[in-house]
């Protein structure tokens, strides 16, 4: 069963401004959701908070399996990810980046091996596998990111403007696989983007980021 | 000019001939500046580590004390360690004066300052966005403190290489607690001193020849690893 993900009265200030303000929202298992908002709305300090790598100054982010709560350790940190707009990319080969958080979970070899392939396939860099990582464009290393997120079959993954810095051709590719992942709702999908056209090629449920608040309405 | 050239070629003679003595004196110098650059890497590593991702306290005056250690003077090293290790000193029981244990401790004490400093400053370089990623990905904190290491391998490894070229090359730290005892604790620096000082010049010279080369290498190993690191935070750039 997948994870619900429940913001309860979240507020985040930077600097004495106010980015996220009295934020509730729930996020259930399989779906997709559009955030949008202009540039220093907050979206990406919410979705920050949402994947537990920043603590909200007020506010719970509550995680739930089957209605049950879940602690936040690092079993429930593993089943989300996030994939940001400047890739971390680390200084090995294509594959070696996307069998990281693999490796680090202790996976089998062969099943590490048949991850990493099909993670690959799906943003089509199978070719360039053995390929220094830091050689990429930045389109491609996007898609490494989305790759490497994928390859950990998480139950949230988290997309902070995946698509910002890139050309059309990788653009595509990306709202491609996002697409398909939306369709099979195996995971929940959760994407901040400033680009209404991007949005809207999403058939997920569509937000806004209002005073700093959730809405489904502008 | 001709005493220099004629040392220069029969110098060239003695590494050729296989001179056991020379060998020998490469051989321990070798071994005490490897055990002690091991040494300094097994503290200086995992220190420097501890201080770049963690903020502990004290931890700005630990990095300028650091800092400030890695232009110690080895003489005054080789005094302080003098003064522990001998008879009336705190540590005097070992009895570890003039051996070269004395001799690894010294040029341990003069090597992990600079493996600290350097691997600090080089994990602290790493890009902010490796440490979110490893995070993001599930490593705990102890993976992405290994992950951060491995990113930062090529700085670290040039803190290795300078705090060899530190060590293989000092002679005061060596000579004040080896003693430069021959056949025990005479190693080449100590050697190309007490052979000049003699005016025997041809071991010296030898020495002085291979000391040279190891230097040499020492370099082109750093600016290898310098040039590596330099390539890569260019692709970076382009990320």
């Amino acid at each position: 069963m997948g994870l619900t993900l429940e913001l309860a009265h979240i507020y985040k200030a930077y600097g004495g401004q106010q980015v996220v303000t009295d934020c509730s929202f729930t996020f259930e298992p399989g779906g997709t959701y559009v955030i949008m908002g202009p540039n220093g709305c907050g979206k990406s300090t919410l979705l920050r908070i949402a994947a537990l790598l920043e603590k909200p100054d007020q506010g719970e982010v509550k995680f739930l399996n089957g209605g049950n709560p879940i602690e936040p350790d690092i079993n429930l940190k593993r089943r989300l990810t996030m994939v940001f707009p400047r890739v971390g990319v680390f200084n090995t080969t294509v594959a070696k980046n996307v069998a990281y958080g693999l490796q680090i979970r202790g996976v089998a070899k062969s099943e590490m091996q048949a991850r990493v392939d099909s993670a690959l396939e799906l943003v089509r860099l199978t070719h360039k596998r053995t390929q220094r990582a830091l050689t990429l464009s930045s389109g491609e290393t996007m898609r490494l990111g989305l790759a490497r997120g994928l390859a950990i079959e998480p139950d949230i993954l988290f997309l902070d403007e995946p698509t910002t810095s890139i050309d059309v051709a990788n653009t595509k590719i990306i709202e491609q696989v996002l697409r398909r992942i939306s369709q099979d709702k195996k995971l929940t999908l959760i994407i901040v983007t400033h680009d209404a056209a991007q949005a809207a090629r999403f058939s997920g449920r569509l937000l806004f980021m209002r005073d700093g608040n959730l809405v489904d309405h502008l | 000019m001709e005493t220099i050239s004629q040392g220069f070629s029969r110098a060239v003679n003695l590494i050729f001939s296989g001179d056991r003595e020379l060998f020998e004196i490469i051989l321990l110098s070798l071994r005490v500046s490897g055990a002690a650059l091991l040494l300094a890497a097994l503290i200086g590593l995992p220190a420097g580590a501890l201080f770049a991702l963690k903020r502990l306290p004290l931890r700005s005056l630990v990095i300028n004390l650091m800092n400030t250690f890695m232009g110690l003077p080895p003489v005054v090293v080789g005094l302080v360690l003098y003064l522990i290790l001998s008879r009336s000193g705190p540590l005097g029981i070992l009895s570890l004066l003039y051996t070269p244990s004395a001799m690894i401790i010294a040029q341990t004490v003069l090597a992990t300052p600079i493996v600290f400093s350097l691997s600090l400053a080089a994990i602290v370089a790493v890009d902010p966005v490796i440490r979110q990623a490893a995070r993001t990905l599930g490593a705990t904190p102890f993976q992405e403190a290994l992950t951060l290491i491995r990113e930062a391998r090529y700085g670290i490894t040039a803190g290795i290489i300078a705090g060899f070229g530190r060590v293989s090359a000092e002679v005061g730290a060596v000579l004040m607690v080896g003693g430069n005892i021959a056949h025990y604790t005479r190693v080449m620096t100590t050697t190309i001193a007490l052979e000049t000082d003699k005016g025997e010049f041809d071991l010296a010279m030898a020495l002085g020849i291979i000391l040279l080369t190891l230097s040499l290498l020492v370099n082109f190993g750093l600016r290898a690893m310098q040039r590596q690191g330099q390539v890569e935070a260019r692709f970076r750039q382009w990320d």
